[in-house]
């Protein structure tokens, strides 16, 4: 498959192990936050995590959507999926997270008519199609999704669909990023950025890491070759004493980022003054909310949400895993009460969650 | 509030819902040396003489897909679960669980194709049932097959007779089937020119059980949970580990690319025409050039081998030195949204 066998060549990873090796000084213990979950899939994935000298340390960022999500939030779209006449819908990672009473695979079990879509043009197809059904969309997702959710309410009102609505969560990535730099536990020597949310924002916002924080951060793809490739250059940057934004997906990621999809943001979007995030607590002007213009479309205003904030069970260490603190098999839940069958934390839900790409993926450390 | 437990879609997944669902409540209660290894079939001596019995229940959604349709998978399933128990396929009971308002033509249209499926495999419908249900009760049609065969003289399969340094083979490209009928759902617009791959093995089993059945330890069928969870059960079952090399896997691209796309892991897609034996490390490359010379059986490769560590697991190791560990597959794949 043209530009993804390219960056699983063999000889070319091999290659970029040893350029790796030769630039990391045994002396010193890197550690390296991969932000974005696909990423620490893809670590885990491919074992790249047993390729890399011991003394590069990759921890596992707040990049994944579902795992940020806070129970509060769940619970709230589940409560409107209560409603009879309500189809939820939501994207595959969701169906398995969980609320306090269940996930929403639990509820459709039960008889709610909850469905997973593809996208979210395909939940407002499918308001079209019932009429006398309020469809809802439950939004997650970063820089990444927010677009193809903006672009669907542009259509909503383009279209007159009144029985369609956005349960809009989605957040943004730089207030997390900077929430994790001020966090007074984090020690962190570079950042490989995020792919996926960088095709949309570009690389110029990152600037603020290399700058006011000095730590490089190289904007990365997800394949064997890219992430490696990302290492090399966060390697060769602290070696070089300097901090830099560089960008390595280069074929993907503009450096002005994608200013059709920044626009639908603008129009659709407006910042909430705060939201919660699952262990990272509140962050000022880190989510989107859906413009008063748009607020026919708004779930949270059609079905009056009350905001409810629910602290996660007591023993998981979901927050110390996020901002890297904890390895995933450090918490105390990990493999036993915790575990992708029965998640209790959200790390443990999605496939880009550090927590069940480790227990999938890694064999050597999960023996619990 | 306590969370109330209920039957899950993924109770239904073939990974490890499904097995838990199995052990804990159905094998709790049914205990009995006939179940208990949870194979595909059952086997059944009777005056020095081995049958093996199965049955299975198809409940896909849409009815037909690009190269087969419900009527011919519920044969082949079947005869299938027959032939990876080492038994010649003989007779078939089918019974059909009919939603009222179903086209009259759709009904002959499948059991059109159970005949033909029947007829390919030589087997006959000796029997069945057929039950009508209320409209909006039941998706169209469901079928549920019951296979009768005979095992084959020298053939002794099962976890027990698995060493560490057998060889594992698998018949060919995994996935066709799985990723056929998520496309045909229509959910998502792909455009990919794959087909099921669901095809009576027993042609392919025959003349490895005629070679030597003795060399041939353990076999599966990798249907809903794919090569992941079988080798899962197997690993759990026998208690060794089991190393596979990623790239040895035949995988179409098609079956890859989507599998990129939605982010699902190849490993865990069903196949319907294709099977994984664990064979005797001496016999293996002989039975792999079989296979190769057998029609069906030209893409057959050995992708690992059974270990002594890491016991009851599964790793898959890369060409490129890294190793990840492949579990079982929890509840139905479900794709990431980046």
């Amino acid at each position: 498959m043209q530009y993804v066998d390219e960056f699983r060549d063999s000889r070319l990873i091999k290659k970029t192990i040893e350029m790796i090796q030769q630039l990391a000084d045994p002396t010193v213990h890197y550690r390296i936050m991969e932000v974005c979950g696909g990423h620490t899939f893809s670590i885990y994935r491919f074992g790249l995590h047993d390729l890399i000298p011991s003394n590069v340390e990759l921890i596992h960022g707040p990049g994944c959507p579902v795992c940020v999500l806070p129970m509060g939030r769940i619970d709230e779209g589940l409560r409107i999926a209560e409603d009879p006449k309500v189809i939820l819908t939501a994207f595959g990672d969701m169906m398995r997270v969980p609320g306090q009473t269940g996930s929403p695979l639990v509820l459709k079990a039960k008889g709610r008519d909850i469905r997973m879509v593809y996208s979210p043009l395909d939940s407002l197809k499918l308001a079209k199609e019932h009429p006398k059904k309020e469809v809802v969309f439950f939004a997650i997702g970063f820089e990444t999704t927010a677009p193809a959710t903006a672009l669907t309410l542009l259509k909503a009102q383009e279209w007159g669909i009144k029985n369609f609505s956005v349960f809009c969560n989605h957040v943004l990535i730089l207030p997390a990023i900077r929430a994790i730099l001020d966090s007074p536990d984090m020690r962190l020597d570079g950042f490989i950025g995020p792919g996926h949310v960088s095709t949309v924002i570009g690389c110029r916002p990152y600037a603020f890491v290399a700058q006011n924080y000095k730590k490089p951060i190289v904007i990365s793809g997800f394949e064997p070759l890219d992430i490696l490739e990302s290492i090399l250059r966060i390697l060769r940057q602290l070696k070089e004493k300097k901090s830099e934004v560089e960008n390595q997906y280069g074929r993907v990621v503009l450096w002005e980022g994608n200013r059709t999809a920044l626009k639908l943001l603008e129009r659709v979007f407006e910042l909430r003054s705060y939201f919660e995030w699952r262990g990272l607590g509140f962050i000022a002007q880190s989510a989107l909310k859906i413009k008063k213009e748009f607020s026919y479309w708004d779930a949270e205003l059609r079905f009056g949400t009350q905001g409810i904030t629910l602290t996660d069970p007591k023993a998981a260490q979901c927050g110390e895993v996020l901002k890297g603190v904890l390895k995933p098999y450090q918490c105390k839940l990990f493999g036993r009460s915790c575990n992708p069958e029965h998640p209790v934390g959200a790390l443990m839900v999605s496939s880009e969650g550090a927590c069940a790409a480790y227990f999938h993926h890694v064999y050597q450390k999960t023996e619990v | 509030m306590k969370k109330e437990q209920c039957i899950e879609l993924a109770h239904g997944a073939g990974g490890k819902s499904s097995r838990k669902l199995i052990e804990q409540v159905i094998l709790a209660e049914c205990k009995n040396p006939l179940l208990e290894p949870l194979a595909d079939a059952a086997i059944i001596e009777w005056d020095k003489t081995r049958f093996a019995l199965t049955t299975d229940s198809y409940v896909v959604s849409p009815l037909a897909f690009p190269g087969g349709s419900i009527g011919e998978l519920a044969v082949n399933g079947t005869v299938n679960d027959l032939a990876v128990s080492g038994a010649k396929p003989l007779v078939i009971l089918s019974s059909w669980i009919l939603e009222a308002g179903l086209s009259m033509e759709v009904f002959q249209r499948e059991v059109k194709a159970m005949a033909r499926a029947a007829k390919a495999s030589s087997v006959i419908i000796a029997g069945g049932d057929t039950k009508v249900v209320e409209h909006g009760k039941g998706d169209g049609l469901y079928i549920t097959t019951t296979g009768y065969g005979l095992v084959e003289p020298g053939v002794n399969l099962g976890p027990h007779r698995v060493e560490v340094g057998d060889k594992i083979l698998l018949s060919g490209p995994i996935g066709d089937h799985g990723i056929t009928v998520l496309l045909a759902r229509g959910e998502i617009e792909l455009e990919a020119t794959l087909k099921t791959d669901s095809r009576p093995l027993w042609p392919m089993i025959e003349p490895m059980i005629r070679l030597e059945p003795a060399a041939i330890k353990w076999m599966r069928d990798p249907t809903r949970g794919g090569l992941a969870s079988v080798l899962n059960e197997l690993a759990h079952d026998i208690g060794f580990g089991i190393m596979i090399e990623e790239e040895l896997i035949p995988i179409r691209q098609e079956v890859r690319g989507a599998c990129e796309i939605l982010g699902l892991d190849p490993l865990h897609i069903a196949s319907e025409g294709q099977f994984v034996a664990v064979v005797d490390q001496k016999k293996a490359v002989d039975f792999q050039k079989l296979l190769n010379d057998t029609p069906g059986g030209e893409e057959a490769r050995i992708i690992g081998v059974i270990s002594d560590k890491p016991s009851g697991k599964v790793v898959a190791l890369s060409e490129y030195g890294g190793s990840r560990m492949v579990d079982m597959l929890i509840g139905d794949p479900l794709p990431r949204i980046c």
